[in-house]
């Protein structure tokens, strides 16, 4: 689960990690206060999504405080599109209004799950900022996970990336205080970029990313009230409470596939075949018809797919079984949907029969590959 | 031969009177797999699938005597349960048990010894066709013979197996690493214990984007391994940053794309299938060469 910039820095003043002055505003009508209580003549005013590289997209204007309240009329309400977010972008439901932070420089620093060390690493650089991944790699350090992370460690980074003076100590207990708040929080990443030295030796958060681990939410409660549903798809939501993984794509051919990995091969298999997934969904290893079922109906209510490829390899669970999630499914769809259908594991013969007898309207295969071409081939014809 | 367990291997079960504990049991029992009891706390002293029940593994330990532990208990207390079977001296545990958080993930990592192997979490677990089924994979695709496969995937695993079996070629030990960041066994370790075993004659490796995990085998395989191996990529057409199902299956910048992934296997030697429908026919030509 990701959070927003203004709720990350909420989380870095409460772990004493300085922060500009700044208030959110989801309404024009908030503006006016809004600027009464920074009291600056200048203002930064950042659009609040789930994506990078707002700066390039126009999402981070520095106006004059008259200014501010035309800008946010300009913003809210609307999309933003990024690099990093799809073409329809994310919506923009809130503004951070800030108060400008003169630098001396901007560094890097994260602290982030190393899956090849198997452990949490800090990640520091002497150059942040846009620039960050053109500029000079960050170096990193393993957190030792039963020792923790000392102070003099941090101590340390600041040398190996070339503070000196007041800034050495000053970037030791950032890098602590970030430290105990991935960890506090379940955090697999938390980053501040830029990381603002001031001329005095003391540094400020420029902006935060902060995901939290989905699967401890269930000892993270407090943070699940920070949840924006809105920066997701809605589908993806959906079909999250409903205990299915999925991801929109931009495509035209759903996909109903058990397993996460099948599911990315059948995609896989689908842009060879010269189609386009219009999403991915993984109904789970052990899926049951009922499941089968409401994946199909979520599928179908989403108007660009013009066919769905089933694909289900019937390990534990009994293809029979999803057979007749999948007529029960069909029969209550409300539109004419081609169906192709790739069933096979336990029972596999009796499922494809009861597809047969059961009138269901589609292609019915045993082949990978021939079932991703016929599915290309009916979005063609669709 | 084979890898890790056979006909032999005694099995304990921790989560063993719960729905999947039992279920799975059950099958496992149906293979032929010797399970020699199962673990609840609270249910001690108890029968369940006509074997003993005990609170802790230290007990069942003392009673029973088993090699393997697999672990059907949720999620929030997957990670000490883990922990408990390392510390009664367990040399192999098997964790089904998805959802784990990854900072609990990170602590068994640290503290597991190195006389006990984990395999998981979040994985369809291990097999040994014909002789031992430790975890949710459908037995009845397996069948005895010269392949040995690696897999992160659950799923795409059974196709990589239904293959083999269908090209004649049969598994001597099938592996399912899982997909989650922070797991045990990896893909090295299955391919050294794979490359030792005299009745494995090729190996299978299903991988998938994320990580450098493919990568890293990659250089192992080019220094270490003189068994033909194959090799597919899930995720090619997945998009940057978008997390698919997997906890593991996420690309940062170019490492870890598909391409990387098999530009590296390629380079060292491996055959890699553009289609996961193609894995079996690409080991049997390997093979027959």
């Amino acid at each position: 689960m990701r959070l927003h910039e203004y709720q990350a820095k909420a989380l870095f003043a409460a772990h004493g990690i300085a922060t500009p002055p700044g208030v959110v505003v989801t309404a024009v009508t908030e503006v006016a206060a809004a600027l009464t209580t920074l009291a600056t003549s200048r203002c930064v005013v950042k659009a609040q999504i789930h994506a990078g590289a707002r700066g390039h997209a126009g999402g981070v204007r520095v106006v004059a405080a008259s200014e501010v309240a035309a800008q946010a009329q300009a913003l809210l309400g609307t999309r933003l599109v990024t690099s990093q977010t799809t073409a329809a972008g994310l919506p923009i439901d809130a503004l951070l209004l800030e108060a400008p932070v003169t630098a001396a420089s901007e560094l890097y620093l994260a602290c982030a799950l190393d899956r090849r060390a198997g452990a949490r690493v800090v990640l520091a650089g002497r150059q942040g900022g846009m620039g960050v991944e053109e500029g000079t790699k960050p170096i990193s350090r393993v957190i030792d996970t039963l020792r923790g992370f000392a102070p003099y460690e941090g101590r340390e980074l600041a040398r190996e990336i070339g503070l000196a003076g007041r800034a050495v100590a000053a970037f030791g207990e950032v890098v602590s205080a970030l430290v105990a708040l991935a960890v506090e929080h379940d955090a697999l990443l938390v980053e501040i970029n830029p990381l603002m030295l001031r001329e005095d030796g003391r540094f400020v958060a420029g902006d935060g990313k902060i995901e939290i681990d989905d699967n401890a939410l269930f000892r993270q409660t407090a943070l699940e009230t920070l949840r924006d549903p809105r920066q997701g798809d809605a589908k993806d939501e959906e079909a999250r409470e409903r205990g299915l993984q999925y991801i929109s794509l931009d495509g035209d051919i759903g996909c109903l596939v058990n397993g996460a990995g099948l599911a990315m091969a059948t995609m896989d298999l689908i842009a060879q075949a010269g189609g386009r997934p219009a999403n991915f969904l993984d109904v789970g290893g052990g899926t049951t018809a009922q499941k089968v079922a409401e994946a199909l109906h979520l599928l179908a209510s989403d108007s660009r797919v013009k066919v769905v490829l089933v694909n289900i390899f019937g390990g534990i669970v009994r293809c029979d079984l999803i057979a007749e999630g999948l007529l029960l499914a069909a029969s209550g769809l409300g539109r004419a949907l081609p169906i192709v259908v790739r069933l096979v594991g336990t029972r596999e013969e009796e499922g494809r029969r009861a597809l047969a007898e059961g009138g269901l309207l589609g292609d019915v295969t045993q082949d990978l590959e021939e079932a991703a071409q016929l599915a290309v081939r009916r979005a063609q014809e669709a | 031969m084979s890898v890790l367990i056979h006909k032999q291997t005694r099995v304990l079960c921790q989560g063993f009177t719960g729905k999947q504990g039992t279920f799975h049991c059950q099958q496992a029992l149906e293979y032929g797999t010797d399970i020699v009891g199962g673990v609840t706390p609270g249910k001690g002293g108890t029968r369940h699938l006509d074997r003993p029940v005990f609170d802790t593994v230290a007990e069942a330990m003392v009673a029973v005597q088993p090699d393997a532990s697999v672990i059907y208990v949720p999620a929030p207390v997957a990670a000490d349960a883990i922990l408990e079977s390392a510390a009664a001296g367990i040399g192999l545990v098997v964790c089904i048990t998805e959802g784990i958080p990854a900072a609990d993930m990170l602590r068994v990592k640290a503290l597991l010894p190195a006389s006990t192997r984990l395999i998981g979490p979040n994985c369809p677990g291990i097999i040994t066709s014909g002789e031992c089924k430790i975890g949710i994979m459908p037995g009845a695709i397996h069948k005895p013979g010269v392949v040995g496969i690696v897999s992160r995937s659950g799923t795409l695993t059974y196709e990589a197996v239904a293959q083999t079996t269908a090209e004649g070629l049969g598994q001597t030990t099938c592996i399912g690493i899982g997909g989650d960041p922070v797991h045990g066994l990896g893909f090295i370790d299955c391919l050294a214990l794979f490359e030792a075993d005299p009745a494995t004659q090729g190996i299978l490796l299903v991988g998938e984007i994320g990580g450098v995990a493919e990568e890293d085998a990659a250089d192992y395989i080019r220094a270490h391994v003189s068994k033909p191996v194959v090799a597919y990529i899930a995720g090619t057409t997945a998009p940057p940053g978008r997390r698919m199902g997997h906890a593991g299956a996420v690309i940062a910048g170019a490492l870890g794309t598909a391409e990387a992934k098999k530009a590296a296997l390629r380079a060292a030697g491996v055959t890699v299938v553009d289609s996961p429908a193609r894995m079996g026919r690409a080991l049997a030509q390997r093979l027959a060469r």
